[in-house]
């Protein structure tokens, strides 16, 4: 069991399973198919990431560097708060950049989704954390990997 | 944050309960990178990403509502993102417009009478190339803009030395309604510093849209100041050079998160500073021959195995007016000289309404011969032509990073594109 301290940007409790990127995750790339399809769930359509390409992120704890790509990220992601088929978390190792900051604050204000988001989590948190790992997420901006 | 009496009047609602939700989101986006105020934007008109009525952007079209209904508007007018559909030019099959219209985009009518109503510039401002001269969204060097679309603001950030985060969809209209931006990161002097020094040492002149792509998966969100490419774009900010940069600039920002870029001797805040803007402690990226094509090399081919080019798109971003020329030119030449009359892959070019304007009206010859091959020039945006479920069926070739890294498209470098528009190669 280790814990990392970040920076609260959207607060909650929430436990559940990570899902991990190690480079940075291109949020329209990422979402755009399943959100198109108007799908229940978002299976990770962004073949230039192999390491969440193909996986199942609704619900989950995306563990990620930063966002990258297109600047409508932002819309995207609230989009997907709206539909509710939102990760639960968004774990920034790094701070978290304009286009996930944009995303989460319209979710927010404009949705009233509970969607979490915590950033500078820290290198060592992304080295350190896999995908299918329980992790347990705390209002303050504690992230515990409970193995 | 700090703010005026002026914006915190807005914020408790002296102007309405809608236009201080807006600046509540601005606010609370500036305090998130640790924003201290909010400054005026100074090129009023402003750049929307958001161009495409995709019926399932509820929120968009609700927040669009509310900001009908409560009267508020871009006084500076705005440009937008290209539309996504052109059936004059890029026809579709029945079931693909089926597709299009009853599900992808059945809001796009609709959409487009709410970008007039909050300041949609005019019916053919629909371009990711505003700041070309014959759309004429140009900002000044040191303007504050309220932009998105990501090749824009780079763009506008490095070759016009205009100063712009990379704002999301919404947050580019926020600003231009209330006419304010929290100012942090790109709008700042230290926000502006080089974090990465990248060397290019290629035998010969890369393609602008693999050198970026390169660099955007290595600095991600970081400051670039680049070496050695003077040598092949040369030091004046022409053109020709501008065009590269505008497809060098569009591939860091989508390939990676890129906002600004420096070019030694090239780009004004280069020249103007030169190595003042580089951090003491940034970071080195040495880029070859060997390293480009490795870049090259690791792009993830999804076509089919064995499948042919079906459908070439070039001009993602949109083509400037010389680039659409050359490509003409090209076309019409390899097309000749495979003895053919027409393309062998159906060819698309894409620019702005404004050069399409330009180029039919000083061309004629060159363009009812470019006709001739059936090649065909729109201004819709490829990427929303190529985002949907029946995409798969299509193998599309690009010489475009951008629409490379969002669908199922595969680049291909210029020489190669043509090779497969002669027919001389179909993969």
């Amino acid at each position: 069991m280790k814990t990392f301290q970040g920076r609260v940007i959207a607060g909650g409790n929430w436990e559940g399973e990570a899902v991990v990127s190690r480079a940075g995750v291109n949020t329209l790339a990422t979402f755009q198919k399943s959100a198109m399809a108007n799908k229940k769930e978002v299976t990770v359509s962004d073949q230039n990431n192999p390491d969440i390409y193909g996986l199942n992120i609704t619900g989950k704890a995306l563990c990620l560097p930063i966002t990258i790509g297109s600047t409508t990220g932002g819309l995207v992601i609230q989009t997907v708060c709206s539909m509710k088929i939102n990760p639960a978390c968004f774990l920034f190792s790094e701070h978290i950049d304009s286009l996930a900051a944009s995303g989460i604050v319209l979710a927010r204000i404009w949705e009233n989704s509970d969607v979490i988001a915590v950033d500078k989590l820290g290198k060592e948190f992304l080295e350190t954390v896999s995908t299918g790992d329980r992790l347990r997420v705390s209002e303050d901006g504690t992230v515990t990997i409970l193995g | 944050m700090k703010l005026t009496e002026g914006q915190k009047a807005i914020l408790d609602g002296a102007q309405g309960e809608v236009k201080a939700k807006v600046m509540k989101t601005l606010v609370m986006f500036g305090e998130i990178f640790g924003a201290e105020k909010m400054v005026p934007v100074t090129h009023a008109q402003g750049h929307l990403v958001t161009s495409f009525g995709i019926g399932l952007l509820k929120p968009l079209f609700r927040i669009m509502d509310e900001l009908v209904r409560a009267g508020l508007k871009a006084e500076g007018g705005f440009t937008v993102d290209p539309r996504p559909l052109d059936y004059g030019n890029v026809k579709c099959n029945p079931l693909l417009k089926l597709v299009f219209d009853k599900f992808m985009y059945s809001e796009q009518a609709s959409y487009e009478e709410q970008l007039a109503r909050v300041g949609l510039r005019d019916k053919d401002a629909f371009t990711c190339t505003c700041y070309l001269p014959e759309v004429g969204n140009i900002p000044q060097k040191g303007d504050v803009l309220s932009w998105a679309e990501s090749s824009a603001v780079v763009y506008a950030n490095s070759v016009l030395g205009a100063r712009c985060n990379r704002n999301s969809g919404m947050l580019d209209l926020f600003g231009s309604i209330v006419g304010y931006v929290p100012y942090f990161g790109l709008l700042t002097e230290d926000g502006r510093k080089a974090s990465w020094k990248v060397y290019v040492e290629t035998s010969v002149k890369p393609e602008a849209q693999i050198l970026g792509s390169a660099v955007g998966m290595k600095v991600m969100e970081d400051v670039p100041y680049v070496y050695g490419l003077d040598k092949w774009i040369g030091t004046d900010l022409n053109e020709e050079a501008a065009a590269y940069l505008k497809d060098f600039g569009a591939a860091t920002a989508s390939n990676g998160a890129v906002g600004l870029y420096h070019i030694d001797k090239l780009t004004p805040e280069a020249k103007e500073s030169g190595e003042k803007l580089i951090k003491d402690d940034a970071k080195t990226y040495v880029i070859d021959d060997v390293e480009l094509e490795r870049i090259y090399a690791s792009y993830p081919v999804m076509w089919k195995e064995g499948g042919k080019a079906k459908l070439v798109f070039i001009g993602c971003p949109h083509l400037t007016y010389t680039q659409l020329v050359r490509w003409a030119a090209e076309i019409i030449g390899v097309v000749r000289s495979a003895g053919r009359k027409k393309t062998a892959v159906r060819t698309v070019l894409c620019a702005s309404p404004y050069v399409v304007k330009k180029f039919v009206g000083e061309n004629a010859t060159l363009y009812e011969d470019l006709m001739l091959t059936g090649t065909k020039i729109t201004s819709i945006c490829p990427l929303m032509y190529t985002n949907n479920p029946l995409t798969k069926a299509t193998a599309i070739a690009t010489n475009s990073n951008k629409l490379r890294t969002y669908s199922l498209s595969r680049y291909y470098k210029d020489k190669d594109i043509l090779k497969i528009i002669s027919g001389e190669v179909s993969r």
